[in-house]
């Protein structure tokens, strides 16, 4: 009795600490978020400022106000990083553990190789990538190497965007993705006959795709066009990032190739697949575990990147800008800190969006087991 | 032919995963004033030690920072950790899962959504711009992690060795001391790996709550290379500093390294 009464006392301290620095913290940044810290400047460095509670209001500003359209380009930017970092890392990791599972002689240097710049921080990633996509840095002089005219690319400068679209359409368009999604759930619950999915899937698919085709255009998040689109600038930021990240999901994807039985791909060789055939309905299937939590690393890695653009671009830079970016620019540059709080709230909901589903399938399947 | 491919490739590869350091360590060795256009690529002749030299006089303070920051909340939360860990996986009450769970959740969130309060509390207490608020914030958020990594670790010690010692009448610390912590070096390793090169890479909460004088050297690093005035050389050597430490461990303790990495997939 006395020990566990000990064992108490031991663990007692980290909970507490979790529970002011994690859980009592997101509740008074939630409360900052509400209110109005740093509009006033003359209250926003006070010892202690007077706060109003404004409710949403910062919110609101951030989505849908005129002063915010940096916010939401840097929104933009974020989807568009996060898409491209998790196809690249996950692309070149899994071609390159295949290539590996080959075993090619001196495996063991390929992989040393591959994974060493995930023992860099991201700031010296972004130290070294920065160089090599100066204006005369080394990617665009590369060519001259093999007799080739140089590139003149402005990799980290440019403002050029591709992709571009009008902010006023993204309820419409976001209507039209989660609607079209939603419909292939239902197609999906159907083949697998599941009745009671089909139909809630069904019904707030058919919903939302005819909202989106009624009054959906119709809808204006602001009274002017605010064209968005992706910032050709973050194509070197992504370029170091896989660089820094591949190597990890390489090492996920080879240690997964590895645990493959042989007696399965003797089954499929004397059922007479080809090696492509195994590979991409034998192998490929057995993957996808692992690609599910590459995805979740790196998304998370992603939604929360600060460092690599930090060093790469600065945090003034607007075209290579992210929340994170903005967020730190907003709150300790500019002494905003219920916005800058806002922000934090929102990249935890990002955040919460992509991890809890995924703890609450992994802790499923735990229990089943 | 299949075979001459597949060295092609990752020959290949090879050549965009090294070629960055071959150019970082060129730059490093050149002189500011030949760091040009149609030379980029060519090694410097002659070599040109200064670099390293000046790098190491302007980051030797920032080095030191990082070291004592990196060491002491390594140990510090690999201790933390190998008592929470003993505790969960030995010492099991009603409600200690659900307290774990409570832990994990901690490893989750993005630091950006408890930056602001932190910067409030660290200021209040009167730890802002010291290296040890710096310890104090990387031991409470590395909790998380480390927990998980000696429970995993000691959920594998059989239960029967703690119930013989107990028998023996060793108390809560007596089976930690003699038993538990004569087996736990492999988790030791792989935590203080995965701390220390976290906490040494570590940037967001650095650029926050330090001076200029508590600084670590991942942010004078950004800060250097952000300058304008600056010539390529002297960022080039302060990164192969900046890196060396972390890129020693993964050289001479990859295993480890690889099964730290592992163990913390689950965090970003």
């Amino acid at each position: 009795m006395r020990d566990r009464i000990t064992a108490l006392l031991v663990l007692l301290p980290s909970l507490v600490a979790v529970g002011i620095f994690v859980y009592g913290f997101i509740g008074q940044n939630l409360w900052v978020s509400f209110t109005d810290w740093g509009k006033n400047p003359a209250q926003a460095l006070a010892l202690r400022p007077e706060l109003q509670f404004v409710g949403l209001e910062n919110y609101r500003e951030l989505f849908t106000g005129f002063v915010e359209t940096r916010f939401r380009q840097s929104v933009i930017n974020l989807v568009f990083f996060t898409l491209f970092f998790m196809a690249g890392s996950l692309g070149l990791g899994l071609l390159l553990a295949v290539a590996l599972d080959q075993g090619p002689r001196g495996e063991g240097f390929f992989r040393t190789v591959f994974l060493f710049p995930m023992a860099l921080s991201f700031v010296v990633t972004g130290t070294i990538w920065r160089w090599l996509l100066q204006p005369q840095g080394g990617v665009n002089v590369l060519p001259t190497l093999l007799g080739l005219p140089p590139l003149a690319f402005p990799w980290l400068t440019t403002r050029e965007q591709v992709l571009v679209f009008d902010w006023n359409r993204l309820p419409l368009y976001t209507a039209w993705v989660v609607g079209l999604v939603l419909l292939y759930v239902a197609w999906r619950a159907h083949r697998e006959g599941e009745k009671r999915r089909r139909f809630w899937a069904l019904l707030s698919g058919g919903v939302l795709l005819l909202w989106a085709l009624t009054v959906g255009s119709r809808v204006h998040l602001l009274p002017y066009p605010e064209p968005h689109g992706f910032s050709l600038a973050l194509v070197g930021v992504i370029l170091a990032a896989v660089w820094q990240m591949s190597g990890y999901t390489m090492a996920l994807y080879l240690a997964g190739l590895r645990g493959i039985p042989v007696e399965v791909l003797e089954a499929a060789k004397v059922d007479g697949a080809s090696p492509w055939q195994t590979y991409r309905h034998v192998i490929l299937p057995l993957l996808a575990p692992i690609t599910l939590s590459a995805m979740i690393v790196l998304g998370h890695i992603a939604l929360k990147i600060f460092d690599l653009i930090f060093a790469m671009a600065g945090l003034d830079y607007a075209p290579t800008d992210v929340p994170a970016i903005y967020m730190y620019l907003l709150a300790f540059r500019g002494n905003q800190f219920a916005k800058g709080a806002a922000i934090g709230i929102l990249l935890l909901l990002l955040v919460a969006g992509v991890v809890i589903p995924y703890l609450a399938s992994q802790l499923r399947k735990e229990v089943r087991r | 032919m299949g075979r001459i491919f597949l060295y092609a490739f990752l020959l290949l590869m090879t050549g965009f995963f090294l070629l960055p350091v071959y150019l970082v360590v060129l730059t490093a060795l050149k002189e500011p004033a030949k760091i040009t256009l149609d030379t980029v690529w060519r090694w410097p002749d002659p070599v040109y030690w200064e670099s390293f030299r000046i790098a190491w006089e302007a980051f030797r303070p920032k080095f030191q920072n990082s070291l004592v920051l990196a060491l002491s909340a390594t140990l510090l939360s690999a201790l933390v950790g190998a008592l929470n860990g003993y505790v969960l996986a030995k010492w099991p009450f009603r409600g200690s899962d659900l307290l774990f769970a409570f832990m994990l959740f901690g490893m989750f969130i993005p630091y950006q959504s408890v930056l602001i309060p932190l910067f409030q509390f660290v200021k209040a207490i009167g730890l802002y711009g010291t290296l040890g608020g710096l310890v104090l914030v990387h031991v409470v958020y590395g909790i998380p992690i480390v927990t998980l990594i000696f429970k995993n670790y000691y959920s594998e010690i059989p239960d029967e060795l703690v119930e013989a010692a107990r028998m023996d009448g060793a108390g809560f610390f007596g089976v930690f001391r003699h038993v538990i912590l004569p087996l736990s070096a492999p988790a030791f390793v792989v935590v203080a790996i995965w701390q220390f090169t976290q906490i040494w890479n570590e940037f967001l909460f650095a650029v926050t709550l330090t001076r200029p004088e508590s600084q670590p050297i991942t942010v004078a690093l950004a800060q250097l290379a952000g300058g304008e005035a600056v010539k390529w050389n002297l960022p080039m050597a302060g990164a192969i500093l900046a890196a060396l430490p972390t890129l020693l461990v993964y050289i001479f303790l990859g295993r480890y390294f690889l099964r730290g990495l592992l163990a913390g997939s689950v965090k970003g």
